[in-house]
Formats: structure tokens, sequence, C-alpha cells
């Protein structure tokens, strides 16, 4: 049986690495994809706990976010969609409405 | 045993490395398949941990549907013009913002290292799980503990349905 930890560890790099990818891109859309990433990073955390805990709640709950990030997906699309008819080409930098 | 080793260290690597290049490729559609396999090798973690039922969402959810939509958006969107500027956004917020990511993955590192674990354990172990058949023990709980987050899960996704609608629908 691998140790928790390392599963943590590998969750948390790969949460981080979502964090770093929100943080110094510049189309929207991959931003995106980089909040995707980290939402399926801390499901890493939740099964390996529920097999540590020998119980199934973490992998529900894991579940149940994985329903949550797909709306979000769908939402988030459709901005994007809008957006684009708007700005033409969906980038964070021209999209400054509420910076006053 | 050895095997379980190989293939955690090997699906954690594709894991990290993919994530990286997803951030990195210059391409939308390059992220996108770097993506998937992300989340493929997630799924190959989940088959490690013995949960097949998430695996299996894992590999439908993400990166069957949530992906295809991304694809069909890059595709929907152009991006031309997105090469023409430089790839990055680096400046002095992001300098920061960097800086106190690596703290934070300090943290999460040590903590998870550092911190012992309590509370008790539940009664599915393995054994139990194999007994009952792995999809029979989640539908099991779905249908009778967790059944209210269960019905409102499917709440969100008709919300989800109707807000894109609303949202991507031309106005006349």
């Amino acid at each position: 049986m691998i140790p928790l930890e390392l599963y943590l560890l590998v969750s948390a790099l790969l949460f981080v690495i979502g964090v770093i990818g929100v943080l110094i891109r510049r189309e929207a859309i991959v931003i995106f994809m980089s909040i995707e990433m980290m939402l399926s990073a801390v499901g890493i955390a939740l099964v390996a706990a529920s097999r540590v805990y020998e119980a199934l709640d973490g992998m529900i709950l894991a579940f149940l976010g994985m329903t949550v990030a797909a709306s979000e997906a769908a939402i988030g699309l459709a901005i994007f969609v809008l957006l684009h008819r708007t700005y033409k080409g969906v980038k964070v930098d021209d999209i400054n409405l509420l910076k006053g | 045993m050895i095997i379980q080793w190989i293939v955690f260290i090997l699906a954690s690597l594709a894991a990290i490395v993919f994530a990286l290049l997803m951030i990195t490729r210059k391409n939308p559609i390059h992220s996108a398949v770097c993506l998937i396999m992300n989340f493929l090798s997630v799924a190959t973690l989940y088959v490690l941990l013995g949960r097949e039922f998430i695996a299996i969402s894992q590999v439908i959810i993400y990166a069957g549907a949530i992906m295809m939509l991304v694809v069909f958006t890059i595709m929907l969107i152009s991006v031309e013009e997105v090469r023409k500027k430089p790839l990055l956004r680096i400046g002095a917020g992001g300098v920061i913002g960097i800086i106190l990511t690596l703290l934070l993955l300090g943290y999460l590192g040590l903590g998870s290292f550092a911190g012992s674990l309590y509370g008790e354990k539940g009664n599915f172990t393995m054994e139990t799980i194999r007994e009952m058949g792995p999809f029979k023990a989640v539908g099991k709980l779905f249908m009778t503990q967790y059944l209210l987050p269960f019905e409102l899960a499917s709440v969100v996704l008709l919300v989800g349905i109707i807000g894109a609608v609303i949202l991507a629908k031309k106005e006349r």
C-alpha cells in the first residue's frame, strides 16, 4: 500500500501547477483548463483519504465535485463564446470593464 | 507490491509532466490534449486506489464530456491572433503570486508529511467492497445516506444546462 502522504503530495503539486497556470496565462480558455485541473487534483486527495480511512464518503464527495465541474464547464464555455462575440478573442487582459 | 509502486510512479509522473506541458503550450488545442492525458493519469491513480467507480467517472465526465466541450469551444472561437502577443503575462503581481503559490506548495507538502492521521475508520474495507461489488456499494450509499446531495447534484446540472442555453442564445 502506497502511503497517503505521496498521494497528497501529487495532489498538492497538481493543484499548485494549476494555480501557476491561472496566474501566468493570458487566454481565458487555458485559465479555465487550469481550474478544471485543480478540481481534479483535489479529487486525488479525497479518494486517497477515502481508501486510507476505509470509507466511501470521500469518493462520493469527489464525484459530487465532478458534477459541479461539469455544470461549471457548460456555463463557463458559454460565457467564453459570449465574450468572443463582444471582444473578438478571449484574452483576460482585454476584459477590464470592472477596473474603474 | 512492486508493480503498484511502478504504476504509481509512472502515473503520477505522467500527471505532473502533462500538467506542466498544459500550462506552457502555446496552442490551446495542445494544452487540451495534455490535459486529457493528465485526467487519464489521474484515473490510473484512482484504479490503483481501488476506487473503480470514480476512475470510470473521471474518464467519462472529465476526459470525455468536459474536454469535448473545451475542444469544441476552442474550435468555435478563433485562436489565430493569440500567438502574436507574448505567451505569458508575468508582471509584478504575477511574480508575487507565484512566490505565494510556491509557499502554498511548501505548506501543503510539509502538512501532508508532518500531520498524523486521526479519526476513526469506516466499515468499507477492500474485502467488504469486493464482497458487495464496488458499484453496488456506491449505489447503496447514494440511495440512502447521500440521497439529498445526489438529487441536488441533478438540480445543479439542470441549472448549468439552462444557464448555458440562456447565455449563448443570440440577442434579437
